[in-house]
């Protein structure tokens, strides 16, 4: 039951935030890359599951690799982010698949939500709210940078300093979100909830927290359906987003 | 009369061509200059030079911080964006309620505007409430871009008179990218041919002869002089 509960948690967190930074990763148009930057971390999975440390770590250790090179290309070339993204989330898959043992496949795949301590638990909420308020914060400027890059710079905002931060955001909740759905799938907790949000609302704040909500509501859901069935929670948790979804697009337009 | 800003032998290139060639001008406070030009002229790379947004050689030397910029609509994405509500817009300027309907009231629209969706709009009121956008913390300088492009005739004239009136009562310094020979007659003060180096600046009846104008654009341009009192 105490795994359960820690897995809810998790979940609730993680689903929260993926939602969240779903809904910015939208209006930047790189809710996609979210499963790139999942592909980025499979080395990471990779060395945490040989050497037997927190997949998060290691997974975190890779994004921001990853995403530095990716940010550091979009500045010297001015290539979109999305196609550098895929440049070197390709090849960090490649990386991970020369190491990866067999059995270590699934897991690194689609996620496992066994086997929770409480010190995971402290650490993902902590850093979970961190990067929501961070973002928070941050939100009306980093939706001014993609209405109008130049607009932001007349209004004195550092964009370049806030696309870092950004990209850092997206590194954490992507480590966060690969524990419990896989390097595989952790597009989808971050597209889904912000498609459906979407659809439902009218105004930035609204798009926002109901994407939190709908990404935290399926993650529970999921986790749960897991508890019940034995069915990997990872696809059950897509699953449920996508459930949401279906649920948003009858909505009348 | 006081400067504003001074532009001292302004250089800008990309991949190693010129495109903005050893320019020096000054404006003066509440001056309008218009900066006229062919199309690839460097009109709308001079704007975001003075802004600070392209690399450059030479001096660039604002004496006001309090600067607002009106970019071309091709530079404001409308299309495939999340929601985010004309209120929820004016918020990332930090100002009051009661501001923002009174600037929204200033630029001819409805308060009503404040809470449709900011991708919604027509042409005409996305430009007006972007011009609200860009005076509501009442600027001493404000740089245009094509300000009425993609307007018609009508809205056009309507965008220019508002633009003036906030000129009038305020003494904004307007800096003010145009393709369009009639509102130098009637708007500008100062007018700046650019085509790649600056060929001509000085007030519009001074420096826009015939002559000058085929130099400019290539070929014999055609226009009628206003008579209107500035």
């Amino acid at each position: 039951m105490i795994e359960l509960m820690y897995a809810l948690i998790i979940g609730g967190f993680t689903g929260w935030l993926a939602g969240y930074m779903g809904s910015l990763m939208l209006t930047k148009r790189m809710a996609l890359a979210g499963g790139a930057l999942g592909h980025l971390t499979l080395p990471g999975i990779t060395l945490a599951l040989i050497y037997g440390f927190d997949v998060t770590l290691g997974a975190l250790a890779f994004l921001i690799l990853g995403i530095t090179l990716i940010w550091f290309f979009e500045k010297k070339t001015k290539q979109p982010m999305e196609a550098l993204t895929a440049v070197v989330f390709a090849s960090s898959v490649a990386v991970a698949f020369l190491f990866l043992k067999q059995e270590q496949v699934v897991p690194a795949l689609i996620g496992d939500v066994s086997k929770l301590t409480i010190d995971v638990v402290i650490a993902t909420a902590f850093a979970s709210i961190a990067i929501f308020l961070i973002v928070k914060r941050y939100l009306l400027k980093m939706t001014l940078i993609n209405i109008s890059r130049d607009l932001a710079i007349s209004e004195g905002i550092n964009v370049d300093k806030y696309n870092l931060l950004y990209l850092a955001c997206v590194a954490v909740t992507v480590a966060i979100g690969v524990r419990i759905v896989g390097g595989l799938m952790t597009a989808a907790i971050v597209a889904i909830p912000a498609v459906a949000s979407r659809i439902v609302s009218r105004t930035l704040k609204s798009y926002v927290y109901t994407s939190a909500f709908f990404g935290a509501l399926a993650c529970v859901a999921g986790i749960l359906m897991n508890y019940a069935t034995g069915l990997p929670a990872g696809p059950m948790i897509i699953i449920s987003n996508a459930v949401i979804f279906f649920i948003a697009a009858l909505k009348p337009s | 009369m006081d400067i504003v800003l001074e532009v001292k032998n302004l250089n800008v290139s990309f991949n190693n061509e010129a495109v903005i060639k050893d320019l020096s001008f000054d404006v003066k406070k509440s001056e309008v200059l218009v900066i006229l030009g062919p199309n690839g002229a460097g009109k709308t790379t001079l704007l975001r030079t003075l802004l600070g947004i392209v690399p450059h050689t030479g001096e660039i030397i604002w004496r006001t911080k309090n600067i607002s910029y009106l970019p071309p609509q091709e530079f404001v994405q409308r299309k495939n964006m999340p929601p985010l509500s004309v209120l929820e817009f004016f918020k990332i300027k930090n100002d009051s309620l009661k501001r923002i309907k009174e600037i929204i009231n200033m630029v001819g629209l409805d308060k009503s505007i404040l809470n449709k969706e900011f991708y919604n709009l027509s042409t005409g009121q996305f430009q007006r409430m972007l011009i609200a956008w860009a005076l509501i913390n009442k600027p001493e300088v404000l740089l245009l871009d094509e300000p009425a492009s993609g307007i018609d005739i009508g809205g056009e004239e309507t965008i220019y008179s508002l633009l003036h009136k906030f000129w009038e009562k305020w003494g904004i310094t307007i800096l003010m990218v145009t393709h369009d020979l009639n509102i130098v007659w009637e708007h500008a003060t100062n007018v700046l041919c650019l085509n790649k180096r600056g060929l001509c600046y000085g007030p519009p009846e001074k420096v826009l002869a015939p002559k000058r104008l085929k130099e400019l654009y290539g070929v014999g341009i055609k226009f009628y002089k206003h008579k209107v009192k500035k």
